[in-house]
Order: C-alpha cells, then structure tokens, then sequence
C-alpha cells in the first residue's frame, strides 16, 4: 500500500513509483470545511512551490486556499470535484483527490508527516 | 464553535445544507441569546432616535425600526415589540452595548436585560412544535406560559419562514429548547442563520448595514414611518429626507451570479469594466443551489435585470441585479 503522507496545512500526498505526487484535503479538513459547494483547480502544467496556494474550495459561508504541500509542477486537475463538489465531503482521502504534481524533488517527500504524527499534529489542535 | 460579538457559538450542528434545509422543509432552532433585549421605559424619548411610528404601535405588536444618527447613518437596526405596556427591544449582540449608551446619552430611560436567553424557532412547522403561539400573526407578540415557564414571545425571525421568537429567563433556557428539541425541532446554528437570512434578503448590521450607510441606500424606506417624516423630530430626520428627495449615490442590491463560485464581501463589483461598488455578502445558496449575494452599487445600476461583473481572485464573476428577497417570505399574516 502506498504511503499517505500529510502537511500542516491538512493536504494529503501520496507519490507514485515515476515521482508523481497525488495531492487532496485531509478528511478533518473537509469536516471542518462543511458542505463543500465549489471548488477551483490549478490548470496542468502550472509550477508551484512548496506552501503555495493552488487551489480554493468554497463552502456554504466561506472560501479557504489548498496549498501545494510540495514543489512542482501540476500534471492533472480531478474535474470530477469541480462537477461534484460534495465528494469532497464523501470521500476526501481517496477519489476526491485535488490535483498532481510532477515533483521537483521526490525526496522531499518525507519531510511530511506520515499518519500517526498527523494524528498527533490534530490533537495540538483540539 | 466561532467567536462571534464576544460570544462562543455554534457556526453548525449536523451541518449547514442539512440545518438550512430543516428550515426551509421543517422547523429549526437557533439559540440567539447573544442578542440583547432591553426594556424602553419610556417610549416618547426613544421616538425621538428612530424614524419608526413607536407611538402607534398597540400592545401585542411588534416593529422594525433603527437608531440612526444625525447624518442618518444606521447605528444599529433592532426589533420593538410591545407586550401589554412594556416595549421591548432587541438589538443586535455586537451592538447592545452602543445602542444603550446612545439611548441614555439621549435621555432615554432603559433597562438591559442582556441576561435573558432567547431561542428562535424557524420553519414552516414551528407552529405546529410551538402550539402555545399559534393563535399569532406574523409581527404580532404576547406573554404566554409554557410548561409554567413565563415567556415572551414575538411570532417573527431572521429567516424569511414563519416562526417565534421567545424569551426568557436564562435558567428556563435549557429546558426550554429541550423541550422545543423533544417536539421536533433541529438544532441550527450562525452558519444557516447567515444562508437563511441572505436568501430572505435581510440586512446584517456590520455587512450591508452600518453607521456609513443610511436606509434609504440600505432600501430599507420601509421602516420609514411616512408620519414620522412629515412629522420629523427625530435623530437623522433631516439627513433621510434629503437622501429621499434628492437620492442617493448607491444602494443595496441582490445579485444572483452564474456558474458555482461565490462572491464575498468586499469583492469589487464592475459594471462595463467599470468599478461601480462592492459586496457587502455572500453565500452560496442551498435553496437556490447558486451563489447569491447583497453588495451597493450606483443607484442607476440598482434595477432588476442589471448585468454585473463580481470580481473574485482577480476574475470575473458574471452576475445579475435581481428583486429582493432572493427567497419568497412564508410569514403567516
């Protein structure tokens, strides 16, 4: 099973063997979200750098940035939530993924925190 | 949670859509007891702060009126209801405080009683979880008993549907809105409060409404009490009737946008490519499953049909002037 990794920022990653990085909202970030009503996707082929805000997902009330958790370069963009919004709701950490990178630097990776430390990250939250 | 007005409140319960939806199709409970009432003790002085007809107004009844300053500026919009001889107010939670300093620093004999709880009960069936009340109409008010608990209630609410609010004493609160839980209300919290009161078209003091705009811009001439007017005599009298007699530079609009993506407040509105106002709200709709907002534009602009650009990260957002509210009123007359 391929390794999930997650950012402060409550973006999820997970990379591929060619150092292609799928990257979503975290399932506590679309709670914390609501009803997800709109979402807008970086167009593929756009670079971003590492904390960079890409993406925005609009609730009933309000609008919140997705960051690229890591250095790239855009690939792909799920047209599917852009049609559908509310998987984001249903099933954030897996088909409701928001876009793909290319990364600069697949290594970098690891610099995230896998689940258990951001399970942990969550409970400074509470 | 959220902080709001000093307050810790409950921005969802089950969830925005669902809350919004049980107000819409049933009957939905908010907890407003942020909100402050006060009692007038005397109604002829408080006349004198706002241009609404508070001398005619009979016991059992209950009215939407302003404090305006001497520029006309809105101060704070509040509900007055009178229950047998005691008029009531209610005014908003982050502006109780101003509107009792202003009315004593005009000589206006008032007593706060900010401690007392009230609970909005909103939704086509709220006379039906709420039978003590259904002998009202819609702006109507009374003391009533429920389960022996002393209660006033004004049929009335922020949400466009029929419903009541009621007040009492903080330790009736709980049981109180258990009791209203038990019969079938859904809990809701500010995050549908917001989405309900912006497809009924209803100003928010601090977004739409506030000491820079005057209700002639906030189209609220409604509440101006054509009496009054002639009569003058009031706070801002001057200032309204010559935003009425000579017009106003903008006024408040409700836009309906195409496409899914809302527009917030303070989101610039073009018309032409021309900078003509800005928003003041914005929601995404779940009656309307589109994004609706209320923003000022030039008075010229402000007509039913008018198309307008809303820009939102830097793109447009093509939208259109529509007739208030966005959502028909169900008040029960």
């Amino acid at each position: 099973m391929t390794q999930i990794y997650f950012s402060k920022d409550h973006e999820w990653v997970s990379v591929d063997a060619e150092g292609i990085a799928t990257v979503g909202i975290t399932d506590h970030a679309q709670h914390a979200l609501g009803d997800i009503v709109f979402v807008e996707l970086p167009e593929p082929g756009r670079e971003v750098s590492a904390g960079e805000g890409c993406a925005v997902v609009e609730s009933v009330k309000a609008a919140s940035d997705v960051y690229a958790p890591l250095a790239g370069t855009v690939t792909a963009a799920n047209e599917a939530i852009v049609d559908e919004p509310a998987l984001v709701n249903q099933e954030a950490e897996t088909t409701a993924w928001f876009f793909r990178l290319r990364l600069a630097d697949a290594a970098a990776v690891k610099e995230l925190m896998d689940r258990a430390a951001y399970d942990a990250y969550l409970e400074t939250l509470s | 949670m959220v902080e709001f007005a000093g307050y810790e409140m409950p921005l969802q319960y089950a969830g925005i859509m669902a809350e919004h939806k049980a107000c819409r199709e049933g009957a939905a409970l908010f907890d407003v007891s942020h909100m402050g009432q006060a009692e007038i003790h005397d109604p002829a002085a408080f006349e004198k702060l706002v241009p609404g007809d508070i001398a005619g107004l009979k016991a059992g009844r209950q009215r939407y009126s302003m404090l305006l300053d001497e520029a006309g500026g809105i101060i704070d919009d509040l509900m007055v209801a009178k229950f047998g001889g005691r008029l009531v107010a209610v005014l908003n939670a982050g502006r109780k405080d101003v509107d009792v300093a202003h009315m004593r620093a005009n000589g206006v004999q008032v007593r706060p009683h900010f401690e007392r709880a009230l609970l909005a009960l909103q939704g086509p069936l709220a006379a039906k979880v709420f039978p003590e009340g259904a002998a009202l109409k819609f702006m109507d008010a009374a003391e009533l008993t429920v389960e022996g608990v002393a209660v006033t209630v004004t049929r009335s609410g922020y949400t466009g549907e029929d419903g009541f609010e009621i007040g009492c004493e903080p330790h009736h609160a709980v049981s109180l809105a258990d009791l209203l839980l038990a019969r079938g209300a859904v809990p809701a919290g500010l995050g549908a409060r917001d989405s309900l009161r912006l497809e009924a078209g209803l100003p928010l003091w601090g977004n739409d409404i506030s000491m820079d705009t005057n209700p002639v811009e906030a189209q609220l001439t409604f509440a101006l009490s054509k009496k009054r007017l002639e009569a003058g005599g009031f706070m801002g009298a001057a200032a309204v009737k010559a935003a009425l007699a000579g017009g106003v530079y903008r006024k408040l609009v409700g836009i309906k946008l195409e496409g899914r993506a809302p527009a917030r407040a303070h989101a610039e509105i073009r018309h032409g490519g021309e900078s003509v106002g800005e928003i003041t709200s914005g929601v995404f709709s779940p009656t309307l499953n589109a994004p609706i907002a209320l923003g000022y534009v030039r008075a010229a602009l402000a007509v039913p049909g008018t198309a307008l650009d809303l820009i939102v990260r830097d793109k447009p957002l093509p939208g259109t002037v529509v007739a208030l509210p966005f959502v028909p009123h169900r008040y029960h007359r």
